[in-house]
């Protein structure tokens, strides 16, 4: 977690070192999912959810102000989570809601719901491909596109 | 043996009435309320930023103006379950007036005459200015009429006695509105009133007491969670809280429901969040001014 916190920081320094960032974060998810496709589906799909938050992260930290609006920065957050948004249905086989998870058995009730929560995010980020012109134009895409994010968490997560 | 009986007598003649005066079940009358030209827009922002929804809202829909009810609160006490609280006639409050809304929110008290137990957040609502309250109630009557009663609640004794309230009350229902401190800025005020009033964030974020009432001394420093498992976070501004949470993320989070390392809320504080997010952006930008005011307090329970 730290590391991910650190790796937020490290991302919001602007300028060239954003795109360093960028970089860095390409080459960090095409590892995790490399790293993830070996591995079982509950780990595959929690490091696929921790390269969103990164997404998220650098997206957020310019809604926020903490760091200046960088528009190659807004289109690889957008590209990383519809990617992701791509590969997420996948990652929940039948019975993986045993084990380490806070995946609900709702989700295999509900697949077909569940699953095209995981497509309306994808269409929702890459139409927000071509809204990075401002600042402010970024936001209202975003908006929607985090709603995904927690509407799904709310319905399909056990909380903490 | 004779001043003995004086004083049993006189403690019998005195003090029955008044310990049944303290624990009677207090009203608004119609005729204190004064000429209001409602305002829904204020209803509306009261009505999110109280989060009705939250409990009240019908099951298993995302409709948030719906206010059907019928969700279970298990508690340490037995289980609540919240009551239809739309428009409806019969089996919601289109038949209330307004004073007896107002009995509701600011006294704890229904239009029967007795006491509601604080699994309705009254010991916040309290707080509210009045015409906030007139505002909210001219909202709801807008809203969709619900059909459908939620059962009763199902307490053993003597939790189920509602007179006992009376006392309960007398421990924890100050009866006080919200009142701004003239030397901080009109920001803070907005915030410390959506905050403590209608907001009733301490509701969870405090840990309570054996009798459920909130543990002063600890407000705002979390405690296990009185609807469910597992525990509901410190908000003060201590190392065990949010006190390396800067003001823009705690508007962020409650703007959208996403965290300092960009996961999201979810559970009650997602839908806390729902509500929260339809608020004006500066009422967001107050509550998160104000929460970074919070005096740190370490957590009791090491969570």
């Amino acid at each position: 977690m730290s590391l991910l916190r650190s790796f937020v920081r490290f991302c919001s320094m602007g300028g060239v070192m954003n795109r360093f960032a960028i970089a860095v974060t390409a080459i960090l998810g095409i590892t995790t999912v490399v790293f993830a496709q070996s591995g079982d589906p509950i780990a595959q799909r929690k490091a696929l959810m921790k390269s969103n938050a990164a997404a998220a992260g650098n997206a957020g930290k310019m809604l926020k102000g903490e760091t200046p609006y960088d528009k190659s920065a807004a289109e690889a957050a957008l590209k990383q989570l519809s990617e992701s948004a791509a590969k997420g249905p996948s990652l929940f086989p039948a019975g993986s809601d045993k084990g380490d998870t806070r995946a609900l058995p709702k989700i295999w009730e509900n697949k077909a719901d569940f699953d095209a929560r995981f497509a309306k995010l994808g269409q929702d980020a890459a139409a927000a491909q071509s809204k990075t012109g401002s600042l402010d134009e970024f936001r209202a895409a975003f908006g929607p596109i985090g709603q995904n994010c927690a509407g799904c968490h709310q319905t399909y997560r056990r909380p903490q | 043996m004779r001043r003995f009986v004086i004083l049993l007598l006189a403690l019998v003649v005195l003090g029955v009435p008044i310990a049944l005066g303290l624990v009677r079940p207090e009203r608004i009358a119609g005729a204190q309320l004064g000429p209001h030209t409602p305002d829904l827009e204020n209803g509306r922002v009261m009505f999110f930023a109280g989060g009705c929804a939250s409990c009240h809202a019908t099951l298993n829909q995302d409709d948030a103006t719906r206010l059907g009810g019928g969700r279970e609160l298990p508690s340490p006490f037995g289980t609540f379950r919240v009551p239809n609280i739309s428009p409806h006639i019969e089996d919601g409050i289109g038949n209330w007036s307004e004073a007896q809304f107002a009995s509701a929110m600011l006294k704890g008290t229904s239009p029967r005459g007795e006491h509601y137990y604080p699994a309705f957040p009254y010991t916040s609502y309290q707080r509210m200015r009045v015409a906030d309250v007139r505002d909210l109630f001219a909202f709801i009557k807008t809203l969709p009429t619900v059909a459908g009663r939620a059962p009763d609640h199902d307490l053993p004794f003597p939790f189920n006695l509602r007179a006992g309230l009376g006392l309960w009350k007398f421990s924890y229902l100050d009866g006080r509105t919200f009142r701004p401190d003239p030397s901080k800025s009109e920001r803070w005020n907005r915030g410390a009133y959506l905050v403590e009033g209608p907001g009733h964030c301490a509701e969870c974020h405090s840990p309570r007491d054996f009798m459920g009432g909130i543990i002063s001394a600890q407000r705002f420093a979390g405690g296990p969670n009185p609807t469910g498992e597992g525990s509901i976070p410190n908000i003060t501004q201590h190392p065990d809280g949010l006190a390396d949470w800067s003001e823009s993320d705690l508007e962020y989070l409650l703007e959208t429901g996403s965290k300092p390392d960009f996961d999201t809320v979810d559970g009650d504080m997602g839908l806390v969040v729902r509500n929260i997010a339809q608020l004006p952006a500066a009422d967001r930008k107050a509550m998160a001014h104000y929460l970074k005011s919070i005096e740190p307090i370490a957590s009791t329970r090491g969570n």
